[in-house]
């Protein structure tokens, strides 16, 4: 079990080098407005701190430690140098209210990379404002919006969503004032072409896509759909999550799409850090380009400059207090600058290559593919659905019984449906070999399964804790430590 | 098998109803509901007094991975709730159709239109097994 | 390859169990037609050491700066233990931790956050953080619209005391809800937000916005606003300086019942200023809001055996379970940057962060006195203030800035853009990493930039003008 850091705590302790000095001041603040007690912060000593948080990284799995893959999410290799290089002082010290004369070296950058994933994406229009995906999602929906508006089509309310698509498609349409309306996947993991044409019209605002979809597989029909959703009025957003599949190969621009966000944190390799910090830049056709968020870097001459509201009128506005997440913006272009023109569609074509590499593998070992008849882009579903009837076993008995093995678990439970599925990305950063220990035991598991399921049931075994009680945790919420008053 | 008493109405998106003596009826979730959703830890009530439609939303059941909506089997006014549910939401998962129930509603019409018997609802439950 | 460790054996060994003959035949379900993006403007690929050359040119670029910007981002001293340890592996690199069993090192963290950022802000409860101090702005004014059932006409009134980006965004982001924005003026001689020029919106409020200290550096009246706000029965949403509450009375202090919901910027708290982010948004709240609480929410539980251990909690409520019905969309937090911060608070504890507020009280002061002892330049606002201030400047204000700029020199924030009735202000920050010399330094070349400009001011006006006309 491992302590709370406040359970470290002693009054009057502290880390004295790393404060500043005690001053002694008179305050001209009224005495009503001051606080008149302590807040509840540990009071431990340097040591304590460093011991404390490096012994707390070591409960977790990481890329840097771990294979991971997770579905939908490409956990790929974070450079090193990157992160370091993102630390120069140059970089770190600089105020993002700085007049633009002392922010070219910053900007340039950004203008680089905004012209990047121009080229990468077919589109005529960045915006790197948006930090983290979902908000990309809310800055793409909010701008077809826009659009429809200033053409005075006010009738259009409904955004359509596959069923297949990611959580926070629904949730950002809603976010921006629109009604959801499902779409069916067919058989084969299509989007059902019939069900669409049904449902588009006059109310229709858009579409949300992601090509190849959350099933693993690439949309066959994407110009058909596109047609049809043009032809009744809407637009298509494209929900760059599996951009990665296609980096470099096929652009959404020349699919037909006109809107779309680009996770860094996936395609570019900037670090999950845990949750985050992401990036969720906005790239458009030319006729959303007027709505884009601001501020965006213009270049002038041999010189850069802030767009603002002033420049773009027809904006949606701003969506964050500065220009959004900075640091990983200047991370996924010095990643972009590292790859060059042909590492970029190298990304696409390995781990392309390795996804399917993997199913071939499985499928030669009894796993069932949800689509067997189609390719794997760069992820593909398997399903337990046999296993979970013969065996009484779970798609999570499965992943939890991998994390024994020291491997990430893959996606579980999505798309919601498939049942008991398990969505793998193996991302192309991945050996053959760490590819093959992966199938590996994940072929040891099933085998397990059969012979002894009770150990698949209480799994994990070999980590910090065992499965956790989350019935209890939502409960009996315990959210915030209150130390025993002795 | 989940259990579906005979002796009350069913909604097809998994609501029980039972007639009371005074002309009230008392809502709750069906044993299927509460076994597709696993441990329940927080119920969302209606606000006493409050109007709904048939097939409204009118309450929220959430389980650590599902919240699921609770629709109003008819159009009527909440008269009561149960709040007992609010610290001890478990109360469903053990007895859906005794203190389990959500809430009380006196219905605009007397008839009950468009229920299912508890035959018609076992069907519905037999073809989602699918 | 760059970061793609096949040799050309394992790609033969590969296609060969695919059966296929080449890499591009994975692609087949692609209609040929849109196959074969054109890459050709994207430059060649470079090595780490060209990469590293290039970056510190550009670096370079933008360095060695005295800064005396704040307006909504400060330089603090972050202890040199802070992002060591962040940088670990384990943290940079780690998912979010929905496999509550691999990650307990990063959810123990964010208890730990949770725990301190509720205590400073005196509030029940903390998210484990949104994208930042905006966007937690706007998630506030959201979470007040689905949580006070008193007021029909969702109406939030907003200071214009509060950052102007951070209206700005929540305006972006709430307005497309049906959520009215009604800004309200400050009080010219004070900066501050009177309850007495409140009482006409008093009518069916469904939240009253109150920054601490404002934008412009003052203090605000937080007790009276508070209680105001809580004779309306509107939602009280503190927006603050989470260093600031070191020293002073935190939100769940305010008035007679606590603000019901606090917001702000993280980025004090042992983030560096990287041109604008990433950075983090906290949001705290009573315990009777949580159900309300967007994003990511660690508890503490047990496990199989009993031992502690900790898991996402309320999870139902987010988007990847509850789609078009979720409290919000969001689906990151910003889990790097609060691993930062809360290693940076459990360096400083309770003394150091009050020391750190009171060494800005009192540079912030030092520098008031040496600029406003320059004729001319004048203090704005009589009120207490803690770390910023706005002076009135004799001359334009964005020529001083350029002017200065040549010395390297970051003057402050030029408030006529956003506040033009307030004429020729700028907005002038000093946190405690500032000495005597450079308040000193900052004096001279203002000086001399003010008597300088005398003489020269219109004809430099003009040629700035002719340079704006060359920019568009």
């Amino acid at each position: 079990m491992s302590m709370l850091i406040f359970e470290q705590s002693q009054q009057d302790r502290c880390a004295a080098a790393q404060q500043p000095r005690d001053v002694n001041v008179t305050l001209d603040i009224p005495a009503h407005l001051l606080r008149d007690d302590q807040p509840f912060l540990p009071q431990v000593s340097e040591l304590q701190a460093v011991r404390h948080y490096t012994r707390l990284s070591r409960r977790n799995f990481s890329i840097d430690t771990q294979f991971y893959p997770l579905g939908s999410c490409t956990m790929k290799y974070n450079p090193r140098g990157v992160h370091r290089l993102a630390f120069l002082d140059g970089f770190l010290q600089h105020h993002p209210l700085s007049l633009d004369v002392h922010s070219q070296g910053f900007m340039s950058c950004a203008y680089e990379l905004q012209e990047i994933l121009k080229t990468v994406t077919g589109m005529k229009g960045v915006s790197l404002t948006p930090m983290a995906g979902a908000q990309g999602e809310f800055a793409g929906v909010a701008m077809i919006r826009a659009y429809h508006q200033a053409r005075g089509d006010v009738a259009r309310t409904e955004i359509l969503v596959p069923d297949a698509a990611h959580g926070t498609n629904p949730a950002s349409a809603v976010q921006c004032g629109y009604k959801v309306r499902e779409i069916p996947t067919d058989a084969d993991g299509n989007v059902d072409i019939d069900a669409l044409r049904a449902a588009l019209g006059p109310q229709t605002a858009g579409i949300m896509l992601t090509n190849p979809s959350t099933l693993g597989v690439f949309e066959e029909k994407i110009q058909d759909i596109a047609k049809m959703v043009h032809q009744a009025g809407g637009l298509l957003y494209y929900d760059g999550a599996n951009l990665n599949a296609i980096l470099g190969k096929v652009r959404p621009g020349d699919m037909g799409f006109d809107v779309m966000h680009i996770n860094l944190h996936k395609t570019f390799a900037t670090p999950h850090g845990g949750g985050g910090p992401g990036g969720g830049p906005v790239a458009v056709s030319e006729r959303l380009v007027p709505f884009l968020p601001t501020p965006m870097v213009a270049k002038v001459g041999d010189a850069y400059r802030w767009l603002t509201e002033k420049d773009c009128p027809q904006t949606i506005g701003r969506l964050s207090t500065f220009m959004g997440n900075a640091g990983i913006v200047l991370r996924a272009y010095m990643y972009a600058r590292l790859l060059g023109k042909d590492g970029m569609h190298r990304v696409a074509e390995f781990a392309t290559l390795n996804a399917n590499y993997l199913l071939a593998r499985l499928k030669a070992a009894g796993f069932t593919p949800a689509y067997p008849k189609r390719r794997a882009s760069h992820e593909f579903i398997i399903t337990l659905k046999q296993e979970a009837k013969e065996l009484h076993i779970s798609a999570l008995d499965v992943a939890k019984r991998l994390l024994d093995y020291d491997f990430h678990a893959p996606t579980m439970y999505f798309p919601l449906l498939v049942p008991e599925c398990l969505l793998i990305e193996p991302t192309e950063t991945e050996s053959k070999e760490a590819v093959d220990a992966f199938a590996d035991a994940l072929i040891q598991v099933l085998q397990e399964a059969k012979t002894d399921p009770a150990i698949l049931k209480n799994a994990p075994h070999n980590l910090p804790v065992r499965r956790l009680d989350e019935v209890k945790a939502a409960r009996e919420l315990d959210l915030v430590y209150k130390p025993v008053v002795e | 098998m989940s259990s579906v008493p005979k002796s009350l109405k069913y909604s097809n998106s998994h609501e029980w109803v039972r007639q009371d003596e005074d002309d009230l009826l008392t809502v709750g979730v069906t044993d299927h509901a509460q076994t597709m959703l696993g441990d329940l830890v927080y119920v969302e009530l209606p606000e006493l007094e409050g109007s709904f439609e048939t097939g409204q939303e009118v309450a929220v059941v959430e389980s650590v991975k599902a919240a699921a909506d609770v629709y109003s089997p008819v159009s009527g006014e909440i008269v009561e709730i149960n709040e007992l549910l609010l610290e001890n939401p478990q109360l469903i998962n053990e007895d859906p159709y005794g203190k389990g129930w959500l809430f009380r509603i006196r219905p605009f019409e007397s008839e009950l239109k468009d229920l299912l018997s508890a035959d018609e609802y076992s069907k519905v439950v037999a073809s989602e097994a699918h | 390859m760059p970061f793609i460790p096949h040799t050309k054996h394992d790609v033969q060994t590969m296609l060969a169990t695919i059966g296929v003959d080449k890499i591009d035949d994975l692609f087949d379900e692609i209609p040929a037609s849109l196959r074969g993006a054109s890459l050709a403007s994207i430059p060649d690929g470079l090595t780490e050491m060209e990469l590293t050359r290039l970056m510190r040119e550009r670096a370079k670029q933008d360095s060695d700066l005295l800064c005396f910007i704040g307006a909504g981002a400060y330089e603090h001293h972050i202890p040199a233990a802070v992002w060591d340890v962040t940088s670990r592996g384990e943290y940079l690199t780690a998912y979010t931790p929905y496999q509550a069993e691999a990650s307990q090192g990063t959810l123990q963290l964010l208890y730990e956050y949770q725990t301190m950022m509720s205590s400073l802000m005196a509030l029940d409860v903390s998210n484990a953080s949104l994208y930042d101090g905006a966007s937690a702005l706007a998630e506030a004014v959201l979470m007040a619209a689905r949580s006070n059932k008193n007021s029909k006409n969702y109406r939030i009134l907003m200071p214009r005391t509060v950052h102007p980006h951070y209206r700005d965004v929540v305006r972006a982001i709430v307005g497309q809800q049906g959520i009215e924005i009604i800004e309200v003026p400050f009080d010219p001689r004070t900066g501050t937000t009177a309850v007495a020029s409140l009482q006409k919106y008093a009518n069916d409020i469904t939240a009253l916005v109150i920054p601490q200290p404002n934008f412009f550096g003052v203090i605000e009246d937080v007790d009276a606003l508070t209680n105001w706000a809580h004779e309306q029965k509107a939602i009280a949403i503190a927006v603050v300086n989470p260093m600031a509450m070191a020293l002073l009375k935190a939100p769940g202090q305010w008035g007679k019942n606590g603000a019901d919901i606090a917001c702000g910027e993280g980025q004090p708290l042992g983030v560096p200023l990287a041109s604008g982010g990433p950075y983090y948004g906290f949001l705290c709240c009573k315990k009777e809001f949580v159900r309300q609480l967007p994003g990511r929410i660690v508890g503490r539980t047990v496990d199989a055996d009993g031992k502690q251990g900790f898991v996402l909690t309320l999870q139902a409520r987010e988007q990847h379970i509850r789609r078009a019905k979720a409290t919000s969309n969001i689906c990151t937090n910003q889990g790097l940057l609060v691993t930062a911060s809360t290693i940076y608070m459990s360096l400083m504890g309770p003394q150091g962060l009050r020391r750190t507020a009171l060494a800005c009280y009192q540079n912030a002061h030092a520098l008031r006195d040496v600029l406003t002892a320059i004729p001319g330049v004048e203090v704005v606002f009589a009120s207490p203030m803690l770390h910023e201030i706005v002076l009135r400047l004799p001359q334009s204000v964005d020529t001083v800035l350029s002017e200065l700029a040549k010395f390297n020199i970051q003057g402050g924030y030029a408030l006529n853009h956003v506040y033009p009735e307030l004429g020729n202000c700028v907005l002038v920050c000093a946190t405690e990493t500032k000495t005597s010399a450079d308040f000193a330094k900052y004096a001279e070349k203002l000086q001399q930039v003010l008597s300088k400009s005398k003489g020269v001011h219109a004809a430099f006006e003009k040629k700035t003008l002719v340079d704006c006309e060359k920019g568009v």
